[in-house]
């Protein structure tokens, strides 16, 4: 199924999370990643919201989302709009094994956030493929834990979904 | 809080369904005195509500938040509502006392959330019921799912437990806003009583306009108890809600385009149609186009039975040609309707022939269940009036239906396949005939609610409507129980209108406990309980598909099951109905089904029962089995329609 990116916005209000997450979860329409944060208005909060789906049912899902009297509005993100993730991994990196995991951070561009006798700790950004292919090459070193942020999103070029020169909004509602 | 007649000032009328009342006040009016007030606080006299609310839109300072849900309900015009009180709630209950709005006190929180649906059905305006923290929420749960299932207007206030105690599992403390989530249309917790004329404003606002629904205002005891002031009308401020209700010029002239070009054509109606308040348009577009009319089970009375453009009812029960011009059509024209799965039987081979024009004011409906070719989101009113004028401009061009053809067809199936029922072989009396006698005496200008079950597809088959908002019923949830409450709360909208409940034995036992209500709060409905002793549709699904085999269906209702040593009918509805104050008849024989009907109707002053004994083994037909596809339907038991073109 292609795989889906909307950016929501909604007011920050408490609930809406709930709100969102119980309607994909009663439709049973199927998250990828949701990722939520504040916005440059404080009234409001961006969900960035990927989910794979094919044309009829995502039509659906942001149907139903836009009816959500919180949700101002939806956009779908193109293919070439900006996407990233964090990723933390701790990887195991005794000193024989250390230059390897440092080498590999750099190949990546990861930074080292935290170092002692038998970890180092990575912080990498990138697309989801990125810190796919990133994990793949510590994996065989030993990763003894991660945590992964869900995807966040913006379109590319001058527009923006609240100021002047607003991208598309998916359908309104009702 | 002074009282809401102690200053005068007069509003432009308006009704709960628009929006808030608009405070700021035009001409003077003649200050009421309380007892006045009270006096005229009756049954529906609309003109109280308003004065009421003209009264109440005054500002006041250091009341409490109690003072301020009471003034903001008086404020956006309501009339009447239906509750409970209890612990969390109670703050509210004591302004109540003094206010001027009725308080109808109910049995069951369930009687008072039908109650407030029932009204809101009859009247069109939104409905309001209360109720306490925890259980008392809790009870509400089935008639919001109901009323949200059948988009019904209709606001619930519910107490909460303290704010600091929110979270720590208190007494009677349940999260009845994450419970209701999936089954309101919105809903809101407030926990700071500076909130409480806002959030009440935008609850009435969200239930009465767009698709309606219902919603919930959950207040925290502390909320209600805090000092605040109160002005009205308060701000708004839902950025996120922006119905959509003018139709799309485009989208229009196309869908008048296909309804010129189609030569099979059917208008199929939905309940959405009645919620706009579209009947007169409807008609109107249904004479310009003189296509067939079907009208869903929630939009019986959006078009009469008695214009011979209507075809009745389609789905799992409708009647053959209503349900076969569906499949046979070249053009839907759906107008406020969902493709629920009981009129669209098995979807894929649901109307395989037929071009989709879809209105509907909520955009998910449309290409929810089928794919629309012509999708038109907007209100049934404005919408159906601009087709109309479309349509004119279509035939002007020269461009007209020839339906003449279609019609020869459909009159054939209404002719070979007319509605019908028999006589129980037993000799018992029939349920249709009953609920077929009770329509033609009590006539179309009463109101029927009917629960659900066999009973409900008889009273939409064989009563016939004429005018909208005359049959109310549960249609989407299918709640047992909805009968009696919704009877009552219509009753109270529409006081000099006859309004009967048609129930069934098992949903008269689930909900009848509200005749109290009824008898108490002088509210003088009508109950036919079609008794046939049995959960009788659940019993027709086990005799036509389980062998038989009657597993937990025989309610006692008659007597005993056969060979049981008690043969005494358990209740006995006619001591039931006395007991609750209301006057119990019963009627066992086809002689006596007339007589017993009018003297029902010919007994104002009290709420009457009538226990009709109907033979268990009636069955409803025609039947599309649940998943089959409406080319499988069958007339009655074993009798398969012929179409005669090899299709069907």
């Amino acid at each position: 199924m292609p795989r889906h990116t909307l950016s929501v916005l909604v007011e920050n209000k408490a609930g809406v999370l709930a709100r969102v997450s119980a309607l994909f979860s009663r439709r049973g329409y199927n998250i990828e990643s949701l990722a939520v944060g504040p916005t440059e208005n404080p009234d409001l909060s961006r969900m960035t919201i990927v989910a794979d789906a094919e044309a009829q049912p995502l039509e659906q899902i942001t149907k139903q989302l836009n009816k959500l009297v919180e949700v101002i509005k939806i956009v779908e993100l193109d293919t070439v709009a900006v996407q990233r993730e964090l990723l933390l991994v701790k990887v195991r990196a005794p000193l024989a094994d250390r230059a390897q995991v440092l080498q590999t951070a750099e190949l990546f561009r990861a930074r080292v956030i935290d170092v002692n006798t038998d970890t180092v700790t990575l912080e990498a950004t990138g697309t989801p493929d990125k810190l796919q292919a990133l994990l793949a090459v510590l994996a065989p070193l030993g990763i003894k834990e991660m945590a992964q942020s869900g995807t966040v999103a913006l379109g590319r070029g001058p527009r923006s979904m609240s100021g002047a020169g607003t991208l598309r909004p998916v359908e309104r509602s009702a | 809080m002074s009282t809401p007649s102690s200053s005068g000032r007069t509003a432009p009328p308006s009704r709960p369904a628009t929006g808030p009342a608009p405070g700021a006040g035009a001409a003077p009016a003649t200050p009421m005195q309380p007892s006045e007030a009270a006096a005229q606080a009756t049954l529906g006299v609309e003109t109280t509500a308003r004065t009421i609310a003209e009264a109440a839109s005054e500002p006041v300072s250091g009341i409490t938040g109690a003072q301020s849900l009471v003034r903001s309900l008086e404020a956006v015009g309501v009339e009447v509502v239906f509750g409970i009180p209890g612990g969390a709630i109670l703050p509210a209950y004591d302004p109540l006392f003094d206010s001027a709005l009725r308080h109808v006190l109910v049995r069951h929180e369930q009687g008072a959330g039908h109650a407030a649906t029932g009204y809101a059905q009859a009247t069109g305006r939104v409905g309001v019921c209360m109720a306490t923290s925890g259980p008392g929420a809790t009870n509400l749960v089935t008639p919001l799912a109901d009323a949200y299932m059948d988009s019904v207007p209709i606001v619930a206030i519910t107490g909460q437990v303290p704010s600091a105690a929110i979270g720590t599992d208190a007494f009677q403390e349940a999260d009845i806003r994450g419970i209701t989530m999936p089954i309101t249309k919105h809903n809101f917790l407030v926990t700071d009583a500076d909130e409480i004329p806002q959030r009440i404003a935008e609850a009435f606002h969200l239930a009465g306009t767009g698709r309606p629904g219902p919603v919930l205002v959950d207040i925290s005891k502390d909320a209600l108890q805090a000092t605040t002031d109160f002005s009205w009308p308060p701000r708004m401020d839902l950025p996120g809600y922006k119905p959509t209700t003018r139709p799309h010029g485009k989208q229009v002239r196309e869908a008048a385009a296909l309804i010129a070009g189609a030569s099979q054509p059917v208008l199929y109606v939905g309940g959405g149609v009645l919620k706009a308040g579209a009947t007169a348009e409807l008609a109107e577009l249904a004479e310009l186009t003189g296509a067939p009319v079907v009208t869903t089970l929630m939009a019986r009375g959006a078009f009469p039975d008695s214009h011979p453009q209507n075809l009745g009812m389609p789905g799992m029960h409708g009647n053959v040609t209503a349900v076969t011009a569906l499949q046979k059509a070249d053009l839907l024209v759906a107008l406020g309707a969902r493709f629920d799965d009981r009129v669209t039987g098995e979807l894929s081979s649901f109307a395989p022939h037929a071009a989709v024009v879809h209105a509907d004011i909520d955009p998910a409906e449309i290409g929810k269940n089928r794919k629309a070719d012509v999708p038109i989101v907007g209100d049934a009113k404005a919408t159906i009036a601009e087709l109309v004028t479309a349509l004119r401009a279509e035939h002007e061009a020269g461009r007209t239906p020839q339906l003449t053809g279609w019609w020869a067809q459909l009159e054939d199936w209404r002719t070979r396949y007319p509605l019908g029922y028999d006589w129980p072989e037993d000799g018992m009396l029939s349920p249709q005939y009953v609920i077929e006698r009770l329509g033609a005496i009590a006539g179309p200008d009463a109101i029927y609610a009917s629960g659900v079950g066999q009973h409900q597809m008889w009273a939409a088959q064989f009563v016939k409507y004429e005018k909208p908002g005359t049959w109310l019923n549960s249609g989407g949830l299918g709640t047992m129980g909805y009968a009696v409450p919704a009877a009552m709360g219509a009753k109270f909208g529409m006081p000099g209108t006859t309004v009967w409940a048609i129930d069934g034995d098992g949903c008269f036992q689930m909900t009848n406990q509200e005749l109290a209500t009824c008898a108490i709060e002088g509210i003088p409905v009508k109950v036919a309980v079609i008794n046939n002793g049995n959960l009788g549709m659940v019993r027709q699904w086990q005799t036509l598909f389980y062998e038989g085999r009657y597993s937990n269906t025989h309610l006692n209702t008659h007597g005993g099951k056969p060979g049981a040593p008690r043969q005494v009918r358990i209740p006995d509805f006619v001591t039931l109905a006395e007991a609750l104050g209301c006057v119990g008849l019963r009627c066992e024989s086809k002689d006596d089904v007339d007589a017993v009907i009018e003297k029902a109707m010919s007994i104002n002053d009290a709420p009457v029962v009538i226990d009709f004994i109907v033979g268990s083994d009636a069955q409803v037909w025609p039947m599309v089995a649940a998943g089959a596809s409406n080319d499988e339907i069958l007339a009655a038991r074993d009798v398969r329609p012929v179409f005669g073109d090899g299709q069907v």
